[in-house]
């Protein structure tokens, strides 16, 4: 049995793989984050529970019509999109001109919301939903047997990400976005629907927690409390990162994940908070993120 | 003013009499919360900084003072100082790496940090993780009254609550408490004028957590246990509703708003179980949106004295 | 405020010209049954306790020395603290005089200060640790049908003697788990085996991976899974996700009839499992859980029967010495062996565990299986006085000759 620093390669390369896995999530979900805030300049508190929301609609699709996970990956994005349009509109647009920490008060009060109403139906138990036939069972990979299905997590949330990347760096609609953030009033000017743009900017957003929700449920038990412990971490990444760049994001989710992992295999008792370690510690050095431009 | 002293005097009244009517542990829940709401106002309403992970102050008191009172049987005077110590130089720390940001990123810093304090609760050995701390004894006073009864410990915690009250007050009116003002309405006028803003900000923090750590001390000696609810962060978001609720910016409001909240999760709690959380979302929700100035702050807007800046 | 409620009630009761002098609190006697309503453990107890508590008070006739028998129920959500205060109001408030279930090791714990504090009375049936007869013992606290020691000495002694010498434990980070894995432990020292280590994860966790990586890693013959509920489910789940189940074989050391029902036979065929009650036993097991079915559509737990006796012995004694306080009420009861449904003879120790039969199952085969609920075959009757841990080796202040 080949050893690396002591540990058996089994177990290091396992969770490091682990560690991509749950990289990915942080990615994804701080993505969706830095897309709303960089338009909208609210933090979204209710991230966590839009995320729960859509491995609810896969569960619950399976439940009650059968829907099985190919068709939940694309409707659940779609339906927890849509909603997050409905708070935009009825909640969020009326604090654009207040303080931003209304807005994150706001969310927060989303979320709790959420989470009650959910709590009231479903319990604190979790759900489990079945991992879809296509990617069942396990590689051996000699060191370890990865289940098939979180290989398929870690590249379904790359694509997603660069794929939104692209979107965001490359197209027109990404670069009217990119411009709306420096600055609205000139953007309106030019005749572009600023309002109409911002929600459907905090709906894209919405789905991509969504999105990470569904590919979550066949590995965590869909539960009301899914969200909320997770989303406190996701902005720890988010300030580490800082806001400034998609793929800042992107890249400081994957490390984490990869660093909370391997943190698991030397020394286990702080891998619940070596993140937020990480986060103080950055904030001592470049108090903006590594990533991060100062507003 | 008048009308401040009156209300003053109602409310010391209402408090000496209270325990006839209402239950007493109750009672001193209510003074608790009310406590830590007005420290967490100092910092919101008076200096505009919004820290999300208040409960960290709170519940590292909440284990200390249990810690101290269980393993070193000394008086509840001093455990409850220890607390308010602890939470004090958590506080320095905490502030010290939060202050570096304004705004959002200040209180998703502060979140956080108090995340790490939860996680350091769960898993040190001598804080009892997910069982909590549990039996600890109310000790007698000074070496010789006892606070066993709920009758005495209730006036034991009305004058703690006058204490930490009186401390806000004094600092709100002194000049310390103008400048904090002067840097919430515009810090770089503040800073230009000389001050250092970064260190008033920081006392002003310190300040906040201890007696946040006050709050949670003594609470821990009513209900006899600290437990992981004392650090979790929504304790942290409990506080800014109770705050907001009542009134952020105004002396009595978040009085009022723990009042409010405290007995409203007590009444419901066991009727509708998970609506609870539910009901208390929408509150946030309706403040944020329509009611900004919470309950007390509404009032004053509407006393034809003060169309002016606020108490 | 207390003192008020005597008070009265004696005042009541002296100008009411009862027939005997009654010292019964407050005109109504009150049991509290502490459950866990939607969190992992409330299947095992939830609503399923109250029912059992109801069935029990409908069987002494619903009223005890003439005063009515009332039935309250709370959701502790598996929080020390909200069971905490939650008691405490029930005591102070309401006149609560006996407090059951409390499942959940944690909670236990804070109810038994409290109920002590109070001297009241707490028949403790959902938890499991053992620091509840030993270190944290009252004279107040009863310890009803099964713990920790009583898990280990069955199904840890079972599988150490089908050849898993070598151990690894995947713990639930609480009372519980801890005192669960200790003991444990001890039955396979003591049995010549080893424990090559242990990983601790967080109550009501919601992905194992990570902690059954660890357990893989050891190259342990025997994971012994120290926790219970939905934490169970879902380490089984993952360990045959991660076909850990090819190499080595899981140990459940807490599971209740109501988890193999969740996790199905296929799943579960041939383990072993401890518990102090099944319904399929005799026949007054089989008639009093079918009054249960048929108020809940589900068989009992053992938890539910022992939330049965509970309120059954504690009506006994209510009935037996006219008074509903908890020093005459633990008296009694140390004197008087109880004998009903959940079993016979059991005796209640100096340290507060009830002494009673624990009974060593082995989970059917699909084929065996005569249809839902027919999950069990006996495989051995583990007498009571060897079941639990000898009052010589108690850490209880309580026991005499400390």
């Amino acid at each position: 049995m080949n050893e690396i620093f002591g540990i058996p390669a089994q177990a290091l390369l396992g969770q490091l793989l682990l560690g991509l896995v749950n990289g990915s999530f942080y990615a994804i979900l701080s993505l969706g984050l830095a897309v709303i805030f960089g338009l909208l300049n609210i933090v979204n508190f209710a991230h966590g529970a839009l995320y729960m929301m859509g491995a609810y609609v896969a569960w619950l699709g399976l439940e009650l019509f059968g829907l099985n996970y190919w068709w939940a990956l694309l409707l659940a994005p779609l339906i927890i999109g849509l909603f997050g349009v409905l708070i935009e509109r009825a909640l969020l647009r009326w604090l654009y001109k207040l303080d931003h920490l209304y807005g994150l008060l706001l969310t927060f009060g989303v979320a709790l919301v959420i989470e009650g109403t959910y709590r009231y139906f479903f319990g604190v138990s979790g759900q489990p939903y079945p991992v879809p036939d296509l990617l069942a069972g396990a590689t051996d990979i000699g060191f370890m047997v990865l289940p098939n299905y979180r290989a398929w997590v870690v590249v379904a949330s790359l694509a997603v990400c660069l794929a939104t990347w692209l979107m965001i760096e490359r197209t027109r609609l990404g670069a009217t976005l990119r411009a709306a953030t420096e600055n609205p009033k000139l953007v309106q000017a030019f005749g572009i629907n600023v309002p109409l743009l911002v929600t459907v900017t905090y709906g894209f957003g919405v789905a991509l927690a969504a999105f990470a929700g569904v590919l979550a449920a066949p590995i965590i038990q869909v539960n009301p409390l899914m969200g909320s412990n997770l989303i406190i971490v996701v902005f720890a990444v988010v300030v580490i990162g800082g806001m400034g760049s998609i793929l800042g994001s992107i890249f400081t989710g994957l490390a984490l994940g990869v660093i909370e992992g391997l943190t698991k295999v030397f020394y286990p008792e702080a891998s619940a908070t070596v993140v937020f370690v990480i986060m103080a510690l950055v904030l001592l050095v470049r108090p903006a993120g590594l990533f991060g431009r100062e507003k | 003013m008048r009308n401040v002293s009156w209300v003053y005097l109602i409310g010391a009244v209402l408090l000496l009499v209270a325990p006839t009517v209402f239950y007493p542990v109750l009672l001193m829940k209510v003074l608790c919360f009310a406590l830590f709401a007005c420290a967490f106002n100092l910092l919101l309403g008076y200096v505009g900084l919004l820290s999300f992970g208040h409960a960290a102050f709170l519940g590292s008191a909440a284990y200390t003072t249990g810690l101290a009172m269980t393993r070193l049987s000394i008086t509840p005077e001093l455990g409850i100082a220890l607390g308010v110590v602890m939470a004090a130089v958590l506080g320095l720390i905490v502030g010290a790496l939060a202050i570096r940001r304004q705004g959002i990123y200040f209180a998703m810093i502060t979140l956080a940090l108090a995340q790490m304090v939860y996680f350091f609760c769960l898993q040190a050995p001598f804080t009892g993780g997910e069982d909590g701390l549990q039996g600890v004894p109310r000790g007698k006073l000074l070496g010789v009254l006892s606070l066993e009864n709920d009758l005495v410990m209730y006036y034991f915690v009305v004058v703690v609550f006058v204490l930490g009250f009186w401390v806000i007050q004094r600092t709100i009116h002194s000049p310390f408490g103008q400048v904090l003002q002067a840097i919430r309405e515009n810090e770089a006028r503040a800073l230009s004028l000389g001050y250092h803003v970064d260190r008033y900000k920081l006392l002003a923090f310190v300040l906040s957590a201890a007696l946040a750590g006050l709050a949670g001390a003594t609470k821990t000696l009513v209900l006899g246990f600290a437990t992981l609810t004392d650090v979790h962060w929504a304790t942290s978001g409990e506080v800014v509703l109770m705050t907001l609720v009542g009134g952020v910016g105004t002396v009595v409001g978040p009085v009022i708003g723990a009042l409010v909240i405290v007995v409203l999760q007590n009444e419901l709690a066991d009727k509708v179980g998970p609506w609870v959380t539910v009901i208390m979302g929408l509150i946030f929700i309706a403040c944020v949106l329509a009611f900004r100035r919470g309950i007390v702050g509404e009032m004053l807007a509407r006393l034809p004295v003060n169309k002016g800046p606020r108490d | 405020m207390k003192k008020t409620y005597l008070a009265a009630a004696a005042l009541l009761l002296a100008s009411g010209a009862a027939l005997a002098q009654s010292k019964i609190s407050g005109d109504v006697v009150k049991i509290g049954v502490l459950t866990d309503m939607s969190g992992l453990y409330s299947d095992i107890g939830g609503q399923g306790s109250v029912v059992a508590a109801q069935l029990a008070v409908e069987d002494f006739g619903g009223k005890v020395k003439g005063k009515k028998i009332e039935v309250v129920a709370a959701d502790h959500q598996n929080k020390a603290d909200v069971a905490s205060s939650k008691v405490r109001e029930w005591i102070d408030r309401e006149g609560v005089d006996m407090v059951t279930d409390a499942l959940n090791s944690a909670v236990a714990l804070a109810t038994a200060k409290v109920i002590a504090e109070k001297k009241k009375v707490l028949i403790d049936t959902g938890a499991a640790s053992t620091r509840l007869t030993n270190e944290e013992c009252t004279p107040y606290t009863i310890h009803h049908t099964y713990d920790t020691y009583a898990l280990a000495n069955g199904t840890g002694k079972a599988v150490v003697k089908q050849g898993g010498d070598t151990w690894f434990f995947l713990t639930a980070d609480y009372a519980f788990g801890h005192s669960l894995e200790k003991d444990t432990s001890d039955v396979v020292k003591a049995a010549g085996g080893k424990v090559l280590g242990s990983v601790r994860h967080p109550l009501n966790a919601s992905d194992f991976s990570s902690f059954l990586l660890q357990a893989q890693a050891s190259k342990a013959k025997i994971i012994g899974l120290a926790n219970a509920g939905g934490d169970t489910i879902n380490s089984i789940k993952a360990a045959n996700e991660f076909g850990l189940t090819k190499h080595q074989t899981l140990a459940g050391l807490l599971v209740f009839i109501t988890d193999v029902h969740s996790l199905g036979l296929q799943a579960t065929q041939g383990m072993y499992v401890t518990e102090g009650w099944y319904w399929d036993l005799n026949d007054d097991t089989r008639k009093w859980a079918k009054r249960f079915y048929e108020k809940t559509k589900k068989m009992p737990s053992s938890n539910h029967a022992g939330v049965y006796s509970a309120v059954t012995m504690y009506l006994k004694a209510v009935n037996a010495t006219a008074a509903d306080d908890g020093d005459s009420v633990m008296n009694w009861l140390r004197k008087n062996p109880e004998t009903d449904m959940f079993g016979k003879n059991m005796v209640l120790r100096s340290d507060g565990r009830l002494i009673h039969d624990m009974y060593l199952f082995q989970v059917k085969k699909p084929s065996e299986s005569k249809g839902p609920w027919d999950y069990y075959n006996l495989r051995h009757t583990i007498p009571g006085d060897q079941a639990f841990q000898p009052l010589s080796a108690s850490r209880c202040p309580l026991v005499k000759g400390k």
